[in-house]
């Protein structure tokens, strides 16, 4: 339930986020955007992980068709960003509709390998329609409104886009319709037989994570000034899937943490070694062997032990 | 009485092993029936076919008049039929509450409602059927660490939520202590006859059948071979040849 508590950590998380800037540090802001940005990717890919059970492998897809569609928008076509945005997220979730109503039709590692194969096809079209998407060449030379041009106003633009979405994602994950989703994870057979149509909520579901995923790829796209293929490439979907794996899959907010640590550790990685995926590796052998429930689990554990003792 | 649920020459066979074979089938309105067999004998698969979980090869199946074949569970279980399995099925990592509320929730339609907070719903409802199988005290605990026995009670307690007209249990005290035994079958009859419920179930336990079932049908092969009182099953000589011989007709005994 909405508890006040909850409410005021809320609050007081973006309040103490809104007042970053006042540290005049430029590399603070841009990795806190970053970070901002990655938190609403993963949260929107759990709604399938967490809620429903099923791994998806391609969430990229989704991600990239946001950011593409926005800053195509805003660029080629002179839209304004209240028309482009809201224009983007909606395409991410038609394709996200089109795409899962084939995908639910399957589960586990069938599921996984459809997703992928549609997030490569979404890649391909990126790749080769190069006259609307630049091709391998990017998509580049956005046009911003200037309120968000300098690098304060896209965080603070960031930063409430974010807030509205996740607490968006809030209200549906903990509605009947997200503990019913919640059931179907735990036992899709039993679920049917209380008269839930499994399918169709499995479809509504990667639905809305297609549309909160397209809604961060736009942040991003417009944060990049620019989209690459890279972007829709499958890493980027193995990339927020350990995310979510690293958060914890069963905490609502587990991604979010999962989103920060790797994109903080991927950062601060690269500034040393090039050795990224060798530490992604280990991150991931620790994922797989220790942290089964991700940190959020480890800090329920934690507590669960202190309490005891 | 007129029947509820009317079945006639059903088959279901499974890559040529026929584990449904021209059964046919009336249940009247109210009435607590039991269905036997020896293991394999294919009670599961009988259930399966009327709840859609199953599609039967030939035959027909009708639920107060409307036919079920090709319907999915979904449907089935908004007809007005609920069940439990035999193998238990629950939602381990939801609260026990929780495993209820989502029962309520989707019986009232409100799966589809994405606002309001599921949490929230239908409270008083959940912690009436809690205290009706005996779980009102474990309503906080997570389904999954559960004993067996309560387990198999809070799946009486799923099934219920979707206030069903017909009730079909798997094996409802497979596992339980004898004690749990005794107190899950009584606690059945009372919600069965409290709420006018007709009551299909399969068990292994004989002293549990004769205890409280109405009509009896043996299944063997697939095939109905008897149905009828407790008394005239008890003592066909069919049925003591196939079953009944090694099951210590109406004592205490498993199979
Ligand atoms: N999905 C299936 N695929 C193949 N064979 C099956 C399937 N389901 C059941 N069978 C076979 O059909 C036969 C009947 O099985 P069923 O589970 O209905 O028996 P049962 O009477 O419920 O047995 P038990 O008392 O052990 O629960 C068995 O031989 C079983 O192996
Ligand atoms: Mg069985």
């Amino acid at each position: 339930m909405p508890q006040r508590r909850h409410l005021v950590a809320s609050a007081i998380v973006v309040l103490l986020l809104a007042l970053l800037p006042l540290a005049g540090s430029r590399y603070a802001v841009d990795l806190t955007t970053e970070v901002l940005i990655y938190a609403l990717f993963a949260l929107s890919l759990n709604v399938i992980i967490g809620f429903t059970g099923n791994i998806s492998f391609g969430h990229a897809a989704y991600f990239a068709i946001g950011g593409y569609a926005c800053t195509i928008l805003l660029t080629t076509y002179n839209w304004p960003l209240a028309a482009s945005l809201p224009a983007a997220v909606v395409l991410a979730g038609l394709v996200a509709a089109v795409v899962g109503y084939f995908c639910v039709r399957l589960t586990q590692i069938y599921f996984a390998m459809l997703t992928l194969a549609f997030a490569m096809l979404v890649w391909g079209v990126a790749f080769k329609w190069k006259a609307v998407t630049g091709g391998d060449d990017g998509f580049t030379g956005i046009k911003l409104p200037a309120m968000l041009a300098h690098h304060v106003g896209y965080f603070y633009f960031t930063l409430a886009v974010v807030a509205v979405g996740v607490a968006a994602l809030w209200v549906i994950c903990h509605s009947a319709f997200g503990l019913t989703l919640v059931a179907i994870r735990e036992n899709a057979v039993r679920a049917g037989f209380i008269g839930v149509d499994t399918r169709r909520m499995r479809w509504a579901a990667f639905t809305v994570a297609g549309t909160f995923g397209g809604l961060a790829g736009a942040l991003f796209g417009m944060y990049h000034r620019g989209m690459y293929i890279e972007n829709a490439y499958w890493t980027e979907s193995a990339n927020v899937l350990i995310m979510v794996l690293l958060g914890g899959i069963y905490s609502f907010v587990g991604p979010i943490f999962g989103a920060a640590a790797l994109h903080l550790l991927q950062t601060f990685t690269n500034q040393y070694t090039p050795y990224w995926p060798t530490v992604l590796g280990l991150i991931l052998l620790v994922i797989v062997l220790a942290l089964p429930d991700g940190l959020i689990g480890l800090a329920a554990r934690v507590k669960a032990r202190r309490g005891r003792t | 009485m007129t029947d509820m649920l009317s079945i006639s020459g059903l088959w279901k066979s499974f890559a040529g092993f026929v584990a449904t074979r021209d059964v046919s089938f009336d249940l009247k309105a109210g009435e607590l029936h039991a269905v036997i067999g020896p293991n394999g004998a294919g009670k599961t698969t009988f259930f399966n076919l009327i709840t859609g979980h199953l599609r039967p090869d030939k035959g027909a199946v009708s639920f107060e008049g409307r036919d079920l074949v090709g319907l999915p569970p979904q449907k089935i279980v908004r007809l007005g039929i609920a069940r439990s399995f035999q193998r238990i099925n629950i939602y381990p990592r939801l609260t026990v509450f929780e495993n209820v509320q989502v029962a309520l929730i989707a019986h009232e339609g409100q799966q589809w409602n994405l606002f309001r907070p599921g949490r929230s719903l239908h409270r008083e409802g959940t912690a009436e059927l809690l205290e009706l199988v005996g779980l009102a005290a474990e309503g906080a605990e997570t389904a999954g660490e559960l004993s067996y026995g309560k387990q198999k009670q809070l799946e009486l307690a799923i099934a219920l939520a979707s206030q069903p007209r017909l009730l079909l249990l798997d094996e409802p005290t497979a596992g339980m202590s004898p004690q749990e035994t005794g107190e899950t079958i009584a606690s059945v009859r009372d919600i069965v006859k409290a709420r006018g419920l007709t009551l299909l179930f399969t068990e292994h336990d004989m002293a549990v059948v004769f205890g409280i079932a109405e009509r009896i049908s043996v299944l063997h092969h697939g095939e109905i071979i008897a149905s009828g009182d407790p008394d005239a099953v008890r003592n066909d000589a069919e049925v003591r040849r196939v079953y009944l011989g090694e099951h210590g007709l109406g004592e205490q005994g498993h199979g």
